[in-house]
C-alpha cells in the first residue's frame, strides 16, 4: 500500500483492535517523545510493554520494561519502533522471530524505511510509518482539540468519555 | 475487499473533503460529552479539576492532552483554534487576546534580540507601529519592503533575518499582495513566510496554498464580523522543517521550560503551534477570554454567507464612487480598472473584500464634510463590522507615521477608507450620494 497517507477508518481500525503494544525504544526520561506514548497509551488503555535493553528491566512511567521484544511474556498485537531508520531491518528481524507474528509494524513520526515495510506486509503485517499512535489517537477521539490541533475530523455525535477520569475520551468507531 | 465495522463506513464516508461552508459551522465542535449542549459551551473558567495526581503530573510535562489553566488553553477556544486552523487548511491554531498579541507571540518563538525580519510596507498602520517601535524593545530589527517590488525583499535578506511579514490583502485596502512570489524568496532564503490574513480571511484567500508557513489574524475583524469582540488566532502551516533547524531554538532544542522537551519533535507538524501556546503565550499571558472566543466562533459560522455580501456590496460601492464627480480615484482591486485587478483575481477570485479607499477631488477637508454628514456609516477606527464604517486613516489609525509612510501605506491626508457592511446596498449607496451632495 502507499504510504504517503492513510485513511482515518484504516488508523481508527488499527488502534481499536490492538491490545497488547510494545513500544521498542522507549525511554525512561520523563520529556522524550517515546515516553509520552507508553504512559498516554497505557493511560487510554493499552497493556503497553516498553523495550529497552539498556534499563535492567527496571519500570518506565511507572511500568515494567523488558530488554527484549522476546522477553515479553504475551502475544503482541502491535510493536511501535522509536529507532533510527537503518536499525530497522534489525528490529523487524526481532520481530519476525516472535512465536506470535503480532498485527501491527508502526515506525514512528519521522520514521520511514521502506524495505522493511515492504518486508513486513510481506510477512503478513499491517504497516504504518511516519505517524505517531498517542498522536493519532489524540485525532481520532478528538483529546488534540484541547491542543487546537486541526483533528481533520467532523461530527455531531456526542464523544465518549473513558472510564477513571473527565479529560480522556474514546477513540469511538467500535461496534457495541 | 474486507469487511468493514460499521464504525469504519462511518469513516469512510466522512473521509470525504468537506467544503468550506461544512467547515464553517462544525470543524473544531463537537456536542458536549457530558450535557449534550449542542451549541459550543462558554467555558468560563479558569482552571480544571486533575483526574488524580499523575494526571496533572503527565499535563504538565505536555504527556496528555487537556486542561490546565485558561491562560494555556481553554476548551472554548480551543473550538475556534480548530475551526480557524481547519479553514485555512493548517495543522493548528491557537487563539490569543487580538491580533497585535498573536503578532507578538509569532515572533517571540522565531526571533532573538539583534536579529531581524522583513515585512511589506503596506501593512495595517497598528502593526507598522508595533514593528516599528514596540520590537525595537526586544530588539527585534524590522527590514521595510516595497509591497509592489518582489526584489526588494531579496534586497532586504542578510544573515541575521529570520522571517517575512506580509498581508494577503493590505489595509487600508485596495492592495493585494503577491504571495507567491514573496514565497519563493522565503524558501529560497529558507525562511518562514508570515501572512497576515485578516482582510482577507480563508473564504476569500488561503496563503497556504500559495506558500505561506504561518498565517495570523485578527479575528475582530470579518472572522468574528459583528464588531462586538476583539481575538487573534496563530495557524501553524506545518510545512516549515523547524526540525534540527538551530536558527530557531524555541521550536528545534531542548526546552529548559519543559525539562528539554524538543517542540518540532515531540509534536511533529503542529510544534510551531504549540511553541507558540508552551513557550510564548503561557510566559507573556496575553490569552483569549472564553466568551470572545464563543462571540467569535459564532461569527465565523456564517463567515462565507457574510464575506460574500460584505464583497458584492463592496464592488457596488466602488463602481458608484468611481463614477461620481466629486470622487478623484477608488483603490478597490475589485473594479476591473484596478492596478491589483491581476492579482485579486488571481488570490481572491471569489472577491477583493470590503475595505476600500478612495480620494475626494475637494481633498481633506471633503473627507470630513462626508464623514460628518454620513447617517449609516459609523465613523470608527475598525474595520470588518456587519455594520458599513468609515475613517480618515490619516488623522487616526495611521497618525503616527510620518507623512511619507503614509503615503507609502495608503494613508495620504485626502483618503477616506470604508469598510462596506452587510446591509442594503441601495441603502448605503443612497447614503453616500446624499452625503457627497449635501
Amino acid at each position: 500500500m502507499s504510504h504517503h497517507r492513510y485513511d482515518d477508518a484504516h488508523i481508527r481500525g488499527i488502534l481499536n483492535s490492538v491490545k497488547n503494544v510494545a513500544v521498542v525504544g522507549a525511554s525512561a526520561a520523563e520529556h522524550r517523545p517515546s515516553h509520552f506514548v507508553v504512559k498516554y497509551l497505557a493511560a487510554r488503555g493499552y497493556n503497553v510493554f516498553p523495550i529497552n535493553p539498556g534499563h535492567g528491566g527496571k519500570d518506565i512511567a511507572g511500568i515494567k520494561s523488558y530488554a527484549r521484544l522476546a522477553d515479553v511474556p504475551v502475544p503482541l498485537d502491535m510493536v511501535d519502533v522509536f529507532r533510527s531508520p537503518e536499525q530497522m531491518p534489525a528490529v523487524l528481524d526481532e520481530v519476525l522471530a516472535l512465536p506470535h507474528r503480532p498485527k501491527v509494524f508502526w515506525m514512528q513520526l519521522g520514521l520511514r524505511h521502506d524495505a522493511s515495510a515492504a518486508r513486513a506486509e510481506a510477512a503478513g503485517m499491517i504497516v504504518v510509518m511516519n505517524r505517531c499512535p498517542k498522536i493519532e489517537y489524540g485525532r481520532l477521539s478528538r483529546e488534540i482539540n484541547w491542543a487546537g490541533v486541526n483533528t481533520r475530523t467532523l461530527s455531531a455525535k456526542k464523544p465518549k468519555r473513558l472510564a477513571g477520569g473527565v479529560q480522556r475520551l474514546a477513540l469511538g468507531g467500535k461496534d457495541k | 475487499m474486507d469487511k468493514k465495522s460499521k464504525g469504519e463506513r462511518k469513516d469512510a464516508a466522512a473521509e470525504r473533503e468537506p467544503g468550506f461552508a461544512t467547515l464553517s459551522v462544525h470543524a473544531g465542535a463537537q456536542p458536549d460529552p457530558t450535557t449534550g449542549a449542542r451549541a459550543t459551551p462558554i467555558y468560563q473558567t479558569t482552571s480544571f479539576v486533575f483526574d488524580d495526581v499523575e494526571h496533572a503530573a503527565s499535563l504538565f510535562g505536555l504527556q496528555t492532552f487537556g486542561n490546565i489553566y485558561s491562560r494555556i488553553g481553554n476548551p472554548t477556544c480551543n473550538v475556534l483554534e480548530e475551526r480557524v486552523a481547519a479553514l485555512e487548511g493548517g495543522t493548528a491554531g491557537l487563539a490569543v487576546a487580538s491580533g497585535h498579541a498573536a503578532q507578538v507571540i509569532v515572533f517571540h518563538v522565531l526571533m532573538r534580540p539583534g536579529e531581524e525580519f522583513i515585512a511589506a510596507n503596506r501593512l495595517y498602520g497598528g502593526s507598522i507601529n508595533q514593528f516599528n517601535h514596540a520590537f525595537k524593545s526586544f530588539d527585534w530589527q524590522v527590514k521595510w519592503a516595497d509591497s509592489d517590488d518582489v526584489s526588494s525583499f531579496e534586497r532586504a535578506l542578510g544573515p541575521k533575518t529570520k522571517a517575512i511579514f506580509i498581508e494577503s490583502i493590505a489595509n487600508p485596502g485596495g492592495i493585494v499582495t503577491d504571495i507567491e512570489a514573496v514565497a519563493r524568496v522565503a524558501q529560497k532564503a529558507n525562511l518562514p513566510l508570515i501572512v497576515d490574513n485578516t482582510l482577507a480571511t480563508p473564504y476569500l484567500c488561503k496563503p497556504f496554498d500559495h506558500g505561506a508557513d504561518i498565517v495570523v489574524h485578527s479575528a475582530t475583524k470579518f472572522l468574528g464580523g459583528h464588531g462586538n469582540s476583539i481575538g487573534g488566532v496563530i495557524v501553524d502551516g506545518g510545512k516549515f522543517p523547524f526540525a534540527g533547524d538551530q536558527r530557531y531554538p524555541m521550536v528545534s532544542a531542548g526546552r529548559p521550560e519543559y525539562h528539554g522537551i524538543v517542540m518540532a519533535e515531540t509534536f511533529g507538524d503542529f510544534g510551531f503551534a504549540m511553541a507558540c501556546r508552551m513557550l510564548s503565550l503561557r510566559d507573556l499571558g496575553p490569552a483569549l477570554s472564553p466568551f470572545n472566543a464563543f462571540l467569535i466562533l459564532t461569527g465565523i459560522e456564517t463567515l462565507p454567507l457574510r464575506m460574500q455580501k460584505h464583497c458584492d456590496n463592496a464592488l457596488a460601492v466602488a463602481k458608484f464612487l468611481k463614477g461620481h464627480e466629486q470622487v478623484a480615484w477608488v483603490s478597490y482591486a475589485g473594479l476591473p480598472s484596478d492596478r491589483y485587478q491581476k492579482l485579486a483575481r488571481k488570490y481572491c477570485p471569489k472577491g477583493a473584500g470590503a475595505v476600500l479607499t478612495f480620494g475626494l477631488k475637494g481633498g481633506f477637508d471633503a473627507g470630513v464634510e462626508l464623514i460628518s454628514n454620513v447617517k449609516l456609516f459609523s465613523h470608527l477606527a475598525n474595520i470588518g463590522d456587519t455594520r458599513s464604517l468609515i475613517l480618515h486613516p490619516a488623522s487616526t489609525t495611521h497618525r503616527q507615521l510620518t507623512d511619507e509612510q503614509k503615503k507609502s501605506a495608503g494613508a495620504a491626508p485626502e483618503v477616506v477608507r470604508l469598510s462596506v457592511g452587510i446591509e442594503d446596498v441601495e441603502d448605503l449607496i443612497a447614503d453616500l450620494d446624499q452625503s457627497l451632495s449635501a
